[in-house]
């Protein structure tokens, strides 16, 4: 037995609640992140991811205080992303509890920023996000939500982000993210077979032979899913005893 | 009296989640993450974390005037290593062109090459990050209602290699046969990270805070 795949669910959080709706039936508070947090670990999640989608500065103090809040009680990996844009906000997450930070469009505005706070925090800690689309025969990376082209190729960019001391990459397809049609498999393997770092598939999962697909085909170390977990289609569960079958390797 | 359990701060990380980890399974003890020799001397309990690079965790531990605290508790309390917490007791690391370290033991701590390839044909991935298997190679009162081949949480570049094979007390496969965890009379420490592991890491805490050496 070797390295497991990770299932790591993604909860969007919005002034310090839960957003898109997580259905557990046991659970009294579904914009808890806490609460939701602890289901997911009883459930066997490898991992949690906080994306913070707060618009303003004075809500984003609130994640810290929510990273802070599950920490205490959940212990497996917290990633937080979203909003991070200063050594500063890094080093807030980290000392909150948060294991690893996601960086997205800071890196994209400043690629100095990934040294900085790699030479600083560690590689380990430092996750760089990046949102790519397909542009003719070729993958570009995104900002603003996808909205905003920037030119830039999406596998040079993962290559030299992990140049600059990222620990790992989270790729997200802005052609699938939200379809359910499954992860953009092509560009997933693209990136994994170009870095040195884990990787983990994010963006369009529909059903559980996606998540297969993102780790057999796309060669991902991880897959991150959030609305097939949130609105309890599928439990962690579930998921990772229907990879098992499948003859992918997982925690049980 | 409460026990006293001392988590070694020597600023190389965050120790929030290896505190409350521990207070969660510590029932009434107190649990203080700590850079004073006097109160690590003092304490019923030690456990060394750490996180970051070789180089800058040995200078870290200078600076803070920890070394012989950490060796002092090494020699006579329950003492509990965890990441660089194991690595930084043997004698010298390959990371930042050959570190010496607190030479506790003998052995070399050494990089992942990056040649061995994966299941899905691309080849592994540095730093080894997530869930493996940890084959318990001796039996311990750390293992105490723990399975064999369980599996704990791991984010590392390297690795230790002991030169006395009778200190292992577990070992990992990534590509190569890692030795993953050492114990030796009031110590164990261990390249994973227990505060990380879910239940299984909290019952190796508990396991800790209830060993008796």
């Amino acid at each position: 037995m070797g390295l497991a795949k990770r299932i790591i669910p993604c909860l969007d959080v919005d002034n310090g609640r839960v957003v898109k709706g997580v259905k557990f039936v046991e659970i009294r508070d579904a914009g808890d992140p806490v609460e939701v947090a602890r289901r997911y670990n009883e459930e066997g999640a490898d991992e949690i991811t906080f994306l913070d989608i707060t618009a303003t500065a004075h809500e984003r103090e609130t994640m810290v205080h929510v990273v802070e809040q599950v920490a205490s009680e959940v212990f497996i990996p917290l990633t937080v992303g979203g909003g991070i844009r200063k050594a500063e906000d890094v080093l807030r997450m980290l000392n909150a509890g948060a294991d690893k930070v996601a960086i997205n469009s800071a890196a994209v505005f400043n690629p100095e920023f990934v040294r900085e706070v790699t030479d600083r925090f560690g590689s380990q800690c430092i996750v760089v996000a990046i949102d790519a689309k397909r542009v003719d025969d070729h993958w570009e990376i995104f900002t603003h939500g996808g909205r905003k082209p920037t030119g830039i190729d999406a596998i040079g960019w993962a290559r030299k982000m992990t140049d600059y001391g990222a620990g790992e990459i989270l790729l997200t397809s802005m052609d699938r993210d939200g379809t359910k049609i499954g992860f953009d498999n092509e560009l997933t393997h693209a990136v994994a077979a170009a870095v040195p770092v884990p990787v983990i598939a994010s963006g369009g999962v529909g059903n559980l032979q996606h998540l297969v697909d993102g780790i057999k085909e796309g060669g991902a170390d991880a897959v991150l899913a959030a609305s097939i977990f949130h609105f309890a289609e599928y439990s962690i569960g579930e998921a990772k005893r229907f990879m098992a079958q499948q003859g992918v390797e997982v925690r049980m | 009296m409460a026990q006293k359990i001392a988590v070694i701060d020597y600023g190389m990380g965050n120790l929030r989640s290896v505190s409350k980890a521990v207070e969660h399974v510590a029932g009434d003890a107190q649990v203080r993450v700590t850079d004073d020799p006097r109160y690590i001397d003092d304490a019923d309990r030690v456990v060394f974390p750490g996180q970051g690079a070789a180089r800058d965790c040995m200078a870290a531990i200078r600076e803070h005037h920890l070394n012989q605290a950490i060796l002092r508790a090494a020699a006579n309390k329950p003492f509990l290593g965890i990441c660089m917490g194991l690595q930084v007791l043997m004698r010298h690391s390959e990371e930042n062109g050959g570190t010496g370290l607190l030479g506790l033991f003998e052995g070399e701590v050494k990089r992942f090459d990056g040649l061995a390839m994966g299941d899905n044909g691309l080849p592994l991935k540095i730093p080894h990050m997530g869930w493996s298997t940890v084959h318990q190679a001796m039996a311990h009162p750390m293992w105490e209602g723990i399975e064999d081949e369980s599996r704990f949480y791991f984010v590392h570049s390297y690795r230790v290699v002991p030169e006395d094979v009778s200190l292992i007390a577990a070992t990992t496969d990534y590509g190569v046969r890692f030795t993953s965890a050492i114990a030796r009379d009031n110590l164990f420490a261990m390249q994973f990270h227990p505060e990380k592991s879910a239940a299984t890491g909290l019952q190796l805490l508990k396991n800790f805070v209830n060993w008796n050496v």
